[in-house]
């Protein structure tokens, strides 16, 4: 017997899941680079958050077209996914339809993939159209530019070719059933495939076996091939999209977070007690930073947030500050949150796990103040994303940066602070009028 | 003497061995914005029609440091609601309620955690349940055929997840409700939030409460309602900018049960 296919095999098998297995380390790795935050409140309420949004779905029908479309794909793929099972037993002990020997159950398998395999291939088509013809507006904002765009389409290129493979497969390898040829099990039902196969009519066994030979193999390393492909795209939410939504924001969405550091800063300074020119204690650690310039500032949640985003742009196309021209695209702020995340893991990487300042950080050399200014903290992009995303938290602290450690915030609102600060309103009146109105007529 | 509003503070109540059930948070807008401060009254004539026990802080009331908090001094927040908490305290306070979405945010989720636990309600909810208890009653009769479009401030709405209270006395008030096409969770912010109200906006196309306003507009209402003291400067001057004052009403929900009891 011939083992030279198992081997090849075995081998892009087990090269496809070890180089998958060095990005989930990166990945890892560079999530971890955030702060740590804690998540261990309101499990019950995370699971069930997971279950409705990432498996159940429940925020993409918000949307019903692109929403049906999606699931569609979604179920299409996790099911069809139990082939790949199958190919891998096949591929890695020479066998041919393992799973034939369950009979009706097998062919009903078969068949239902061979629909979700058409279902999938038309909606993504239709997704292509939405994208490329279509034009659909948040599809085509500055930030969609170049790779971005790219990566879009080239995802749907590779389901696509996945499906005609697996569809390819099975029209040949009915033929071959039908020719009666050595080794092909009679098994599976071909609703799909059944039809097309037509197009082989006539063809001799060896060319069948060549071509489904070949679809069999392209599949399966297509599929390694886009499983490698998921950490460098935006694509990577099929595998975020659950942790992300358990992570997720589960307080009210007005609630933002209080400063811990602040906190204790505050309660010093109204402490009558508290000697206020008490020198620190020797052994005080430095101060810590307010607010974030740096990925490394944000907490790992903000950084998971980043690598999850699948860049649809619902929150951009609800965004008012984006609706009414401004700068500020919130997909744009995670779309650079990742970016600035790869560089300082690449740069790790080259300098063996030790960072090397590069003289570049999140804030100015990817979000400009422009953009933070311009937010409402209208919570709009909260709510629009799939997956719990949550681009407001990051430019909040980022504006606090820049108040607190910059002292850098717009004129008006220094006056604004100023007010406060003075008269305990942000317009310049006298505490003492607070209550002038009760006796105005 | 039935106009002259009825409004004890803490310190007066306090001073005579009293506890009022409620406090009535009015929050800077309310206190010193013209147009807001119209809203205040509207409020305090039905807490007065309703025998409601309530009192304000007054002089001792100050910034709850929202607006400081979303510009991101995290440092001016905590010092302001420190202070207020401090004062609350002192007075026992359990109940807070107020007509601004951003104090009620604030007061209700950032506080706890610093010392400050009340319960808060929005004066829209508020008003529902003294409806409910038979406190007051409505006739509606003088919004009958009225056209009223409901604007959802983000911190009332989405923040908080608030968004029927307000609705619900609409409908009582006999009034067609008219939903904008943004609505509810998707309710399309009027530019104020955030600490925006206190700058200029960047570089755009547009505004965002004019393009708010067309949204409203487009419903043809005789009244925007709104449930926000920011909000309703956003509307009143997106409502101007489209030079619509004349056949357009913006109004507080407080407004309008106000004068369609004729308080
Ligand atoms: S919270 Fe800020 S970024 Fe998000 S939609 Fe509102 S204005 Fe845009
Ligand atoms: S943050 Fe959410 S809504 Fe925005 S682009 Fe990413 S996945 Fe889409």
């Amino acid at each position: 017997m011939n083992y030279i296919p198992n081997i090849v095999f075995a081998l892009v098998l087990l090269c496809g899941i070890l180089f998958f297995s060095r990005n989930v380390k990166k990945l890892y790795r560079n999530i971890k680079l955030g702060k740590d935050v804690d998540v261990s409140d309101n499990e019950p309420l995370r699971w069930r958050n997971m279950v409705n949004i990432a498996l159940g779905q429940s925020k993409m029908v918000v949307r019903p077209i692109a929403g049906l479309l999606h699931i569609v794909v979604y179920v299409g793929f996790i099911i069809i996914n139990i082939e790949v099972l199958e190919i891998v037993i096949d591929g890695l002990f020479g066998t041919h339809r393992v799973f034939a020997f369950l009979g009706s159950a097998y062919n009903i398998l078969i068949a239902s993939f061979e629909i979700l395999a058409l279902l999938v291939i038309v909606s993504v088509i239709l997704f292509w159209v939405r994208r490329n013809i279509i034009r659909l507006q948040r599809f085509v904002k500055p930030e969609m530019k170049g790779w971005p765009k790219n990566d879009g389409n080239l995802i749907l290129y590779i389901e696509l070719v996945l499906m005609v493979l697996f569809l390819t497969m099975n029209a040949a390898d009915y033929q071959l059933q039908l020719l009666d040829a050595e080794g092909y099990t009679k098994a599976g039902s071909f609703p799909v495939s059944g039809y097309f196969s037509m197009l082989f009519n006539g063809a001799s066994a060896s060319s069948l076996i060549l071509v489904e030979r070949t679809a069999w193999w392209l599949h399966i390393v297509g599929i390694l091939f886009f499983l490698n492909y998921l950490y460098y795209s935006k694509h990577l939410h099929i595998l975020l999209a659950f942790p992300n939504t358990y992570y997720g924001k589960v307080t009210p969405q007005g609630k933002f977070k209080n400063l811990e550091s602040v906190t204790k800063e505050v309660k010093l300074m109204m402490d009558p007690s508290a000697d206020p020119f008490a020198a620190p204690a020797e052994d005080a650690p430095p101060p810590e930073k307010f607010g974030a310039s740096d990925v490394q500032d944000l907490n790992w949640v903000q950084l998971l947030n980043a690598y999850s985003c699948t860049e649809c742009g619902r929150c951009t196309s609800e965004c008012p500050a984006n609706l009414t021209g401004k700068k500020l695209s919130p997909r744009k702020i995670m779309m650079d949150t990742r970016d600035r995340l790869e560089e300082v893991g690449k740069n790790l990487d080259v300098n063996k796990g030790n960072f090397i300042d590069d003289g570049k950080q999140l804030l100015g050399d990817y979000i400009s103040h422009e953009e933070l200014w311009a937010c409402t903290s209208c919570n709009a992009c909260v709510e629009a994303c799939p997956i719990s995303i949550d681009p407001l938290s990051i430019i909040m602290d980022m504006r606090q940066y820049l108040v607190m450690e910059q002292s850098a915030a717009p004129s008006d609102l220094n006056n604004m602070m100023g007010n406060i600060e003075n008269n305990g309103a942000p317009w310049p009146f006298n505490q003492m009028d607070r209550l002038n109105w009760a006796k105005e007529e | 003497m039935g106009n002259e509003l009825k409004v004890p503070t803490m310190a007066e109540l306090f001073a005579s061995g009293q506890q009022p059930e409620v406090l009535f948070w009015v929050g800077c807008a309310g206190s010193f914005d013209d147009r807001a401060k119209k809203i205040t009254k509207a409020f305090i004539k039905i807490l007065n029609k309703a025998n409601v026990s309530f009192a304000v802080l007054g002089t001792e009331e100050s910034c709850s440091g929202d607006p400081a908090k979303r510009a991101g001094n995290e440092f001016l927040f905590q010092m302001q609601a420190v202070t207020n908490i401090e004062v609350m305290n002192a007075y026992e306070v359990k109940k807070i309620v107020t007509t601004c979405p951003h104090c009620f945010n604030t007061l209700k989720n950032e506080y706890p955690e610093l010392g400050g636990d009340y319960q808060v309600v929005h004066h829209t909810q508020f008003i529902n349940q003294l409806l409910e208890d038979g406190k007051i009653s409505l006739n509606g009769g003088s919004y009958k055929g009225k056209k009223i479009t409901y604007h959802d401030p983000c911190y009332l709405g989405r923040a908080n997840n608030v968004y029927e209270a307000p609705r619900d006395l609409i409908k009582k008030l006999d009034a067609e409700l008219v939903e904008m096409k943004n609505c509810r969770s998707k309710g399309l912010c009027c530019g104020a939030g955030g600490a925006q109200m206190f700058k200029e906006p960047e570089k755009g196309e547009q505004d965002i409460n004019v393009k708010r306003t067309e949204e409203a507009i487009e419903v043809k209402p005789d009244i925007v309602a709104a449930g926000c003291p920011f909000c309703n400067t956003m509307m009143t001057d997106g409502v101007k900018a489209k030079e619509k004052e004349s056949s357009i009403a913006v109004l507080d929900i407080a407004e309008l049960i106000a004068n369609a009891e004729d308080l």
